[in-house]
């Protein structure tokens, strides 16, 4: 296949926003056949794993079936043991691919605490990493607080009173913080969101804020992949479920086909005939 | 009324402004208690004169606490640097010998921040022991180098290097007070404006967050200790010319840099930083000993009265970070703009556990 052809991080820095790189038909992540092995124990078995261009999907599964697993390759912290990953359609090539080139390549994670910095104001959370600087380096303030205040009013809809670019992370519920981590993603023309448990933590209201946010990647019409433990918050927000079971996908389920009582059922179900299976 | 408003708005986003209100009250004090000195511009010229080394060393010194970090080192880079310009002017022709001097001292100070910069962040070794051990090792080095020994800068006052440093502006004025102002403005401008302090302040802050979101934490972290090397070396230039004399143990203010960037307002938890607040501490610190000698209470009173001041200014830089005066200082600072109600509400109740 011709779209699997090997790019570095720097060369897709500049494809980033080329729209021919994103035709209709790309899915934002393939995974094919990857395989981990931490020394001679297997994490991950043999995982295939497609999300479309708009599609939010959720990552279903207990403590220790493989999730974070799955998103610390994503994200860059370590690499398979084998198998290939494609973003929008291009090859990761995993010897080049880290935390800080993830960026590059279109990948943005909002994570459960460490996404925004407490005690720095919110327009420089959004460009923290990738400011607007002149060739002496020195920050735009005029032109990023200007953009900040954008994506906070359109991208994300932030509604919140007396909040503005100028506050502190400090004076933000746990709710609109990852609002912010979400509308940053989002503004950076990611091609893949991964949230990584955001609603840990947080009290009802809050995780209701944080549904919505989500629910505007979807209009924003990107992919994301959104974990979780909450069955209902992910039925809320995704469009297709995969269900992690040790190390491989036990299930894919299209929302349509399935309420989320049925979807409850079949989880506990499945965790039963587990159990059945261990005993035997 | 509009006027004020907006004179207390721009007023309450100045930074350092309480710390320099602060330094005002202390000067009021002083010619209450000891008019005949503290009416005389005299006092503050020599003020001018000999704060400015400690200034310009505390400046670096708000960086490297704003990054987490601490630098226990540029105490030996002083006497290091000082042993440096000195070699060069009396090895060389002084009229070039003092610039080859000067060059050599901000080499020194920059590699000495260079390999801290490396043990801190190649190494992993905390910041507050390998300083310690660097401190130690170049001031040892600076001795042995000095034989132990003064040396002199013959006909200092004649050099051109020593007008432009340590001369007199129409005068009277010391130019080093200019050059540490000068210096602060440009690390605010790097601290404020520049990707760099923006790195500095999110490393601080969390470096977790920093490096996830792409900041080059390592080489930050580097470039940081090879700065604050190379400003502990001017300061070293600074002490030597004004005083015409390099001798090892120059470099002895340590403790009143820190206390400087403390009073200024610079939280040991790293993540902010006010370069105005250290330039107006290092001040405060700077004047008490003499204020405190001019007023004729003993000479003996001079540490309790410095001490009382500090963890006075350090207990209301506490106090205005949280609880009802941080809702005060908050109003303070959004003054003139609509602010809603609930959220100094929130403000005075955000740390209340969350009701079930």
């Amino acid at each position: 296949m011709d779209i699997g052809r090997t790019i570095d991080p720097y060369e897709a820095r500049s494809m980033v926003n080329k729209p021919l790189q994103k035709s209709g038909e790309q899915q934002a992540l393939r995974m094919v056949n990857i395989e981990k092995y931490f020394g001679p124990v297997r994490a991950l078995t043999n995982i295939n794993l497609e999300v479309g261009p708009n599609e939010i999907v959720g990552l279903i599964g207990d403590n220790g079936a493989g999730k974070s697993t799955i998103v610390k390759i994503l994200t860059g912290v370590f690499a398979p043991t084998r198998g290939e990953l494609y973003i929008a359609g291009r090859k990761v090539d995993f010897r080049r691919y880290n935390v800080q080139s993830a960026h590059a390549h279109g990948i943005e994670t909002v994570y459960q605490d460490k996404s925004l910095g407490e005690k720095q104001v919110l327009w420089r959370n959004f460009f923290i990493g990738r400011q607007i600087v002149n060739r002496f380096g020195f920050i735009d303030v005029n032109r990023e607080k200007a953009i900040s205040n954008e994506i906070m009013v359109n991208t994300i809809g932030f509604r919140s009173k007396g909040i503005t670019v100028d506050s502190n992370v400090s004076e933000l519920s746990g709710g609109e913080r990852q609002g912010i981590a979400i509308g940053r993603a989002m503004h950076f023309e990611a091609d893949l969101i991964i949230l990584d448990e955001p609603t840990v933590a947080l009290s009802l209201k809050e995780v209701a804020k944080v549904i919505n946010f989500v629910h505007k990647i979807k209009e924003g019409g990107k992919a994301s992949i959104y974990i979780s433990h909450s069955i209902p918050d992910v039925y809320e927000v995704c469009d297709r479920f995969i269900v992690l079971d040790r190390g491989e996908i036990g299930a894919s389920i299209p929302k349509k086909e399935i309420s989320l009582k049925g979807l409850d059922e079949f989880l506990l179900d499945y965790a039963h005939g587990r159990k059945d299976n261990d005993r035997s | 009324m509009n006027f004020v408003r907006s004179l207390f708005k721009f007023l309450g986003r100045l930074e350092g402004f309480a710390i320099a209100m602060v330094l005002l009250v202390l000067y009021l004090a002083l010619i209450i208690a000891a008019p005949t000195v503290f009416t005389h511009s005299l006092i503050y010229i020599s003020f001018l004169e000999t704060v400015p080394p400690t200034l310009i060393a505390a400046l670096g010194l708000t960086l490297v606490i704003t990054a987490g970090e601490i630098d226990l080192s540029f105490p030996a880079v002083v006497s290091l640097s000082g042993f440096a310009l000195s070699w060069g002017w009396k090895t060389f022709d002084p009229a070039y010998g003092a610039w080859i001097g000067i060059v050599l001292a901000v080499a020194a100070g920059a590699l000495v921040g260079y390999v801290n910069g490396l043990m801190v962040a190649r190494i992993g070794v905390p910041s507050i022991m390998a300083t310690l051990a660097a401190n130690f090792f170049w001031y040892g080095i600076s001795i042995l180098l000095a034989g132990g020994l003064q040396v002199t800068l013959k006909g200092s006052e004649e050099n051109f290097v020593h007008r432009l440093f340590v001369g007199r502006l129409f005068d009277t004025v010391p130019a080093q007070a200019f050059w540490a102002l000068a210096l602060a403005v440009l690390l605010w401008l790097i601290l404020n404006r520049h990707k760099f302090g923006e790195g500095i302040m999110f490393i601080g802050d969390n470096a977790n967050v920093a490096r996830v979101m792409g900041v080059n934490v390592e080489a930050t972290r580097i470039r940081l200790f090879a700065l604050h090397g190379m400003i502990a070396s001017f300061a070293g230039i600074i002490v030597t010319l004004d005083i015409g004399v390099f001798y090892p143990d120059q470099g002895n203010f340590l403790l009143p840099a820190m206390a400087s960037v403390f009073i200024g307002g610079t939280s040991i938890a790293g993540g902010a930083g006010s370069i105005f607040g250290t330039f107006f501490g290092a001040y405060i610190i700077g004047s008490l000993a003499a204020g405190v000698v001019a007023t004729t209470i003993s000479g003996y009173w001079v540490q309790v009265v410095e001490g009382v001041v500090m963890a006075a200014v350090i207990m209301l830089n506490a106090a205005t970070g949280k609880g009802k005066l941080a809702a005060l200082s908050n109003r303070f600072r959004h003054w003139g703009r609509p602010v809603n109600a609930s959220r100094t509400d929130e403000l005075l109740h955000k740390n209340d556990p969350a009701p079930n």
